[in-house]
């Protein structure tokens, strides 16, 4: 590999550099993807076809589409042209730990304060084709803390991360991690809940608290409005809160689950008080209770093919997606991990492997469903005009093993391209080299040895833990 | 044979590894399957050591591949697969795995992975393979027939491991006990190449811990100083039973190590970083001597020309991996074998796991993209490393005398969306069903709500 193929000329002509994506500023900024087989999603396939992006919109698809004059071109001559991969559950871009596990229900904390636009592996995931993240933490306790949903726009700052406009949402976690999580990470005693039974007390024991701290502020609310001008505001419970706005279905619970027993146990309580699971996630045995999960209306996000790193993981088939898929529930396939999101266009070919479903079926699977279970579906997961240009240009069909991406875009700006990436190497090689030879000559600073330090985010699932 | 000449016994030992492998197969054959010759007729067949033979005809007699081509006779009384539209491969090998060595990774009581204590040269994987784990039939499916189920080389975020882990244990995944499944018993010795840790990681505040560079730099001096005593002492044990010494009394330890130090079979040496990867060579290959194969290798693309000079043969570990360091190519795994296979470097790819093990061919598959030659990405997961650890007259390819172990698929095996048709293990086919089409099966047909219900 390595190989130095000549750029693109309209690229260098917009001069895109990774981490400083600069062709979205000035007036009406309009670029067309030409020649390329676009897999649409919801609109089928289309063969040839041109994409018009104006202002980081989609303007324009299909096989026989203008282009405006003026326009910055990118021949995709070759390429298959989809969506932006939309990753469900992901841990990336947070400096530090994931788990506030000092309690068991940290509904207070929120992803948004420690978001991290630095970490490499937000590059790695574009590099990966993938464009929005639901960025959650882990799953020490029963209830969480708040996620994040961010697009990959990576050189942004930690504002610039976050995907304006998404619904924001909570961490829940069921079974063996919450019950095994202790104060301190683990070298203290144990904790309640120590067992399933446990752990969906706390969850009730939050709602019931949720519920009376919701009924002091409505009748407060009432007071306010019937005149009583002496009314007194109750104190805000920043932990309370965001469960109230579960109830209220303003905060979508992203459940961490693994056993069909205790998913059916969360669905329970969440009819009890009214709302409905946005999505179970991992939901290994999901596929024992499908008919369950279907009829209560919450997605599954899973994996394709993890299995046996955990007892609960040990029921876990590479069938999953499919036979929840043919059950009527909304399925995406998730990372969990900086390593598994790169490739989760192959992850979702397994469910064609297993389980049989369809090619279109397979893409949905990392694309349109994830947007819809995150509530950004105006917004991303297929080309369609209106949308946001979140577009990956493959060498090959996503569902092959053999493609990778050439180039990444988000809100119509080009954040990853393979040839730019490849021709910086050289040039990053040369800075360092000169600064080890500065540090040599001069002889006061010694060169800064590269960071091999292992993250706390482990990519293999007998050690991701409590994630 | 005398249990008092060990070396005649090794000497025999290694004789008969293969002879009985072939025994077995044939015996096993006899006893209990009704056809033992099998034919799949106007096929692809990739056989990895010669060409791409299309509308060939593979076929197999007494577990062993008896002949192939496209004018190749179908034996009277074969049972015919019609192969049009498939595609044959030999069987995949995972030649540095786990497998029956765990079932659930958070469970320790089923994990026989790694022994206590740091120098275990005398154990062997072979003793704790599990026949029954349900890992097999999985891998199986996918089209791997065989593996080298690993001893001492824990996974984790930073190596570790006992010094000298123990032997390698080559199996077909197929077998009621694990004599049937040798391909063979002791087919490297592991080494986890001892690295300067300056920072561990602490479980139990999930953060890095430091100590002192010259006090871990001092532990991996007196670590390496070890080994090479091991070597020295193996030798001279080696010797000395050799000229009759039967006075000197037997030390396990030193007899496993024998057949290592003598350059018969391979040390297995785990090297991750640059400068790991070089020290490690420099004292095996460079002073000791000996036959090295390096594994693990997480940076072996950065010292390919290296490794290539040195003549060192490579098993990596899965493209499907992170890079090691904040400033490596976003790519850096998945253009290794790349890297490697244009540097000249002889090497295998492995997933150095157990429940994983199925995805073998689609890690391999993984690198295509990024430039790695596909007849190559083949060869890495069947020949090459058959070859490394000096099993390709057995098993790696598809040529008359070998062992019929093979896949056969609709469409490019390295394929996820392929489907596997059938696969042969020792010239038999095996069943394809695994704990998760049980389960699968089971639940698909578990009754929908009915209409009024919903």
């Amino acid at each position: 590999m390595i190989r130095r193929v000549l750029l693109v000329p309209a690229l260098v002509a917009v001069t895109v550099v990774p981490g400083g994506p600069a062709f979205a500023q000035g007036a009406a900024v309009v670029t067309a993807i030409r020649n390329a087989t676009i897999l649409t999603i919801t609109k089928g396939t289309i063969d040839k076809g041109t994409i018009v992006i104006r202002n980081g919109k989609i303007a324009a698809v299909g096989a026989n589409v203008d282009v405006p004059r003026g326009a910055t071109e990118i021949d995709a001559t070759g390429l298959f042209v989809m969506p932006g991969i939309i990753d469900a559950h992901s841990h990336i871009a947070v400096d530090g730990a994931v788990n506030e596990s000092s309690l068991s229900v940290t509904s207070m904390v929120g992803v948004e304060d420690v978001l991290n636009p630095k970490d490499i592996d937000i590059y790695r995931g574009l590099a990966g084709g993938v464009t929005s993240a639901n960025v959650l933490h882990g799953s020490a306790n029963a209830i969480g803390g708040k996620n994040a949903v961010i697009k990959l726009r990576w050189g942004k700052d930690a504002r610039g991360l976050l995907f304006e406009g998404a619904l924001p949402g909570i961490k829940f976690a069921l079974g063996e991690n919450p019950k095994r999580a202790s104060a301190a990470g683990g070298n203290a005693e144990r904790r309640y809940p120590a067992t399933r039974m446990g752990v969906i007390d706390v969850i009730r024991e939050a709602f019931v608290e949720a519920r009376a701290y919701q009924a002091t502020w409505r009748a407060h609310e009432a007071a306010v409005k019937a005149g009583d001008r002496t009314a007194i505001a109750p104190a805000r419970d920043l932990r309370l809160e965001p469960l109230v706005e579960i109830l209220e279905g303003k905060r979508l619970v992203h459940a961490h689950s693994y056993r069909a027993d205790e998913i059916l146990q969360l669905i329970r309580l969440a009819e009890e008080f009214k709302f409905r699971i946005a999505t179970l996630q991992h939901v290994l045995e999901g596929y024992k209770v499908a008919d369950e999960i279907a009829r209560h209306g919450a997605g599954a996000s899973t994996f394709s093919d993890w299995w046996a790193y955990k007892v609960e993981a040990y029921d876990a088939v590479p069938h999953n997606a499919a036979l929840m898929t043919d059950r009527g529930v909304l399925v995406s396939i998730n990372s969990d991990s900086a390593e598994e999101h790169r490739h989760l266009n192959q992850e979702a070919a397994k469910a064609m492997k297993y389980g049989g479903l369809t090619e279109d079926q397979a893409l949905e699977l990392v694309t349109i469903n994830p947007a819809l279970q995150l509530g950004v579906d105006k917004r991303v997961g297929s080309i369609e005009v209106g949308k946001d240009a979140d577009l990956v240009l493959y060498s090959a069909h996503p569902l092959s093993t053999f493609a990778i991406p050439r180039q990444v875009l988000i809100d119509g700006v080009v954040y990853f391209d393979r040839e730019m990436d490849l021709q910086q190497r050289q040039v990053r090689a040369a800075q360092k080299q000169a600064l080890k030879d500065k540090a040599r000559s001069t002889g006061t600073a010694k060169p800064t040895a590269p960071d091999t330090t292992p993250k706390a985010e482990t990519t293999t699932p007998g050690q991701e833990d409590l994630r | 044979m005398s249990p008092r000449h060990p070396l005649m016994r090794s000497a025999a030992a290694i004789g008969a590894s293969i002879g009985a492998c072939v025994a077995l197969v044939s015996g096993r054959l006899e006893a209990q399957a009704p056809a033992s010759i099998y034919a799949i007729t106007g096929a692809r067949v990739s056989t990895v050591s010669g060409a791409v033979l299309e509308n060939a005809t593979v076929v197999i007699a007494d577990g062993k591949i008896l002949s192939v081509g496209p004018t190749a006779i179908v034996p009277s009384g074969a049972e015919v697969i019609d192969g049009a539209g498939l595609d044959v491969s030999p069987g995949f090998f995972d030649a540095m795995s786990q497998l029956g060595l765990t079932e659930i990774g958070a469970v320790n009581a089923t994990n026989d992975i790694t022994e206590a204590g740091a120098f275990n040269p005398q154990v062997d994987a072979a003793t704790a393979i599990h026949p029954s784990t349900d890992h097999i039939p999985v891998a199986r499916a996918n089209g791997i027939t065989h593996a080298v189920a690993v001893p001492g080389m824990p996974s984790g975020f930073l190596g570790g491991g006992p010094v000298i882990g123990g032997q390698a244990s080559a199996i077909h995944l197929d077998g009621w006990t694990v004599e049937e499944m040798l391909l063979g018993r002791s087919v490297g010795m592991v080494v986890n190449w001892p690295s300067v840790q300056a920072r561990s990681f602490d479980f139990a505040t999930f953060s890095l811990r430091a100590r002192p560079y010259r006090e871990a730099k001092e532990e991996q001096a007196k670590q390496t100083r070890e080994i090479a005593r091991w070597l020295a002492d193996a030798r001279d044990y080696r010797l000395a039973r050799g000229k009759g010494g039967e006075r000197i009394e037997r030390n396990l330890k030193l007899e496993a190590l024998g057949p290592y130090v003598s350059g018969e079979k391979p040390f297995l040496v785990r090297a991750d970083t640059e400068r790991d990867i070089r020290d490690a060579v420099a004292f095996f290959v460079d002073g000791q001597k000996q036959r090295m194969v390096l594994v693990g290798a997480d940076e072996a693309w950065k010292v390919a020309s290296f490794l290539a000079e040195k003549k060192v043969p490579v098993i990596i570990g899965p493209t499907q991996a992170l890079p090691r360091s904040d400033d490596d190519p976003y790519d850096a795994t998945m253009a290794a074998p790349a890297v490697l296979h244009a540097a000249g470097v002889t090497f295998a790819l492995s997933t150095y796991n157990s429940s994983d093990v199925r995805n073998l061919p689609y890690e391999i598959g993984t690198a295509v993209g990024f430039g790695l030659p596909r007849d190559v990405a083949l060869r890495a997961i069947t020949l090459a490393p058959a070859q490394i650890l000096g099993l390709d007259a057995l098993v790696g390819s598809i040529e008359p005398g070998k062992v019929a172990n093979l896949v056969v698929t609709r469409g490019d095996p390295l394929e996820i969306r392929s489907t596997v048709t059938h696969v042969f293990v020792k010239g038999v086919p095996v069943s394809l069903e695994t704990r998760h089409t049980t389960l699968y099966e089971k639940y698909k047909g578990r009754p929908r709500p009915a209409a009024a219900a919903r």
